[in-house]
């Protein structure tokens, strides 16, 4: 027979907040447990009718809230790089009594369970998604690559909603060629979802070499931020000068607003989950609480059963915001700076430069026991300062691994480019991705008492 | 800076959703002092920002009914049901006054 197009048999992954028909959807969450999907994300409708094998759904922070892919009910993914040779080299276990499991890293988040999937070579794709760097924070970690196209090129109808105005379905791969061709199946317009621009998209092709004298490089100086790594900090530069000795200009620029994204997006970001969970009521579907006094006390129960305390706290945070007296100086003061963010971006990308270089993280994964010392939200706010303002302006930006750790672990830095010009930033990073040649992943054989980790994952998927 | 009591008994009537315990209202007020840093910025004449694709015309289809039909699938989902029909508990109840019932205040 015909192959039905490029994906005929290729596995792939889908994390678990877009819609599988007939599939469990559950966004990590006991809101959503035993919640079948009666239809196809069109993303993956997409996947499926060029024939991609959907291997099964991933795991994430519950409802795509967080940076480490801990806080879903399934438990916290693991990043394989935790079972390289790379890794385990540089960190031996102290004493043969210590449990050589209490060592592994994070995996980052919220799309973590998919960057695994393809870092661990189980599948040749996955789709994430990206609200504030939930894509290209976990590509980072996982040492994949992890593409958030620009809003309004891939339709979000069947992706369950955190931030309307933000979320865009994320692509991660082993490879920046591979990100073009899953690209090239999933952008254009989508009916269903208004929020995908009218223009026709063109599936292209990434050059193997471009001419990179013609490009010049933005370096923004507000990236520079407190607590960024000391080899991130080298690594970025190292990748400068890369730039500037194949001919490349390579400026520094300036996104004065830089340091106010993060508060932007807390806001932001609150406001439209407060409105986004209110569907969440039990009636139509997922969980529904034993209460039958009232249908409110029924919601309140089902919400309060079916919600962790992350989600919980950021509905009550963002009601506070729009609550009549707060609402000027809360909600409608964020859009004002996110305006300012976004036209920040405008004035970089009129001047002449093509596309900006900053890091994707501010270090390699940190050790599972020591991510979770502190709260969700203080840390989704400090790991997602470098990636959240693409989001903010809705720019294309993609992650690309660049380098392994002194503790053996994978580091990424970020390029964020024009609106709808996936094709530059692309080639530029496939042009990068040449001239670093990241290592593979040398995974040992698990031993037998390394089985637990499967059991994690054989939970999440459901075919 | 103390968010008054009332004011959190709203939010949990506007969010059907509790504070659980002090942990929670804590979490709150953590958010609403992270927010005030949005103060600093200087934000005189300019507008707020709704989308990132304002500048462009959104796709708006016909007022043509082009699928449905998929009572039985719909209704699958749901814990309670009858007929055709989801089923709520009684309505126009509202929630037990904070007195009448367990709250963090309560709790703790």
């Amino acid at each position: 027979g015909q192959p039905l197009g490029v994906l005929d048999g290729i596995p792939v992954a889908v994390k678990d907040n877009f819609n599988t028909a007939g599939i469990e959807t559950t966004c990590a969450s006991n809101m959503l447990k035993g919640y079948i999907s009666p239809y196809n994300a069109t993303v993956v409708q997409k996947l499926l009718d060029q024939g991609a094998v959907l291997l099964g759904k991933t795991n994430l922070d519950e409802f795509a809230m967080g940076s480490g892919s801990t806080d879903g009910v399934f438990g916290p993914v693991r990043n394989p790089w935790s079972y390289s040779r790379q890794y385990k080299e540089k960190n031996p276990p102290k004493s043969h009594s210590e449990n050589e499991d209490s060592e592994w890293v994070i995996t980052g988040g919220s799309s973590g369970g998919s960057a695994a999937a393809v870092s661990s070579f189980t599948c040749f794709a996955a789709l994430g998604s990206d609200t504030g760097g939930s894509t290209r924070n976990p590509a980072a970690h996982c040492g994949v690559v992890g593409l958030k196209p620009t809003y309004g090129l891939i339709s979000r109808h069947g992706l369950i909603p955190l931030v309307n105005s933000m979320d865009v379905p994320g692509i991660l791969t082993r490879c920046v060629d591979d990100a073009a061709v899953v690209l090239g199946l999933l952008a254009g317009h989508d009916p269903k979802d208004s929020t995908t621009i009218q223009d026709t998209f063109k599936p292209f092709e990434l050059p193997d070499s471009i001419d990179i004298r013609k490009l010049c490089i933005g370096i923004p100086k507000e990236y520079q931020v407190p607590g960024l790594s000391s080899e991130i900090q080298a690594l970025w530069s190292e990748v400068a000068e890369l730039f500037k000795d194949a001919g490349a200009k390579v400026i520094e620029v300036s996104l004065p607003h830089t340091p106010y994204s993060i508060v932007c997006y807390h806001v932001l970001c609150t406001a439209e989950v407060a409105s986004n969970m209110a569907r969440f009521d039990g009636l139509e579907y997922g969980h529904r609480a034993d209460m039958k006094q009232s249908t409110e006390s029924m919601y309140a129960a089902t919400r309060r059963e079916g919600f962790n305390d992350v989600v919980r706290g950021r509905i009550l945070a963002g009601n506070y915001f729009l609550l009549k007296e707060n609402y000027e100086n809360y909600f409608v003061k964020a859009q004002k700076v996110r305006r300012l963010i976004a036209n920040d971006f405008v004035k970089v990308f009129g001047s002449a430069v093509d596309i900006l270089l900053t890091p994707t993280t501010l270090s390699d994964a940190a050790p599972y026991v020591e991510f979770i010392k502190e709260d969700n939200r203080t840390r989704s706010a400090q790991d997602d300062i470098l990636t959240q303002a693409a989001n903010m302006a809705g720019l294309p930006a993609i992650s690309v691994p660049a380098a392994l750790s002194k503790r053996g672990l994978p580091l990424g830095l970020q390029f964020i480019g024009r609106s709808f010009q996936e094709k530059q930033l692309l080639s530029v990073a496939k042009w990068f991705e040449k001239q670093v040649k990241f290592p593979v992943i040398q995974l040992e054989d698990m031993k037998r008492h390394d089985c637990s980790v499967f059991q994690h994952q054989k939970s999440v998927s459901s075919l | 800076e103390q968010v008054p009591a009332a004011v959190l008994e709203h939010l949990e009537r506007l969010a059907l959703v509790d504070f659980g315990d002090t942990e929670g209202v804590r979490r709150l007020r953590e958010a609403v002092r992270f927010a005030e840093r949005l103060r600093e910025v200087d934000t005189d004449g300019v507008e707020p920002m709704d989308s990132v694709l304002e500048d462009r015309c959104l796709y708006l289809r016909e007022d043509d009914v082009t699928e449905g039909n998929c009572t039985k699938e719909l209704l699958k989902n749901a814990r309670e049901k009858i007929e055709e029909y989801f089923v709520a508990p009684p309505g126009n109840i509202p929630l037990p006054k904070l007195e009448e019932r367990e709250t963090f205040e309560q709790q703790s």
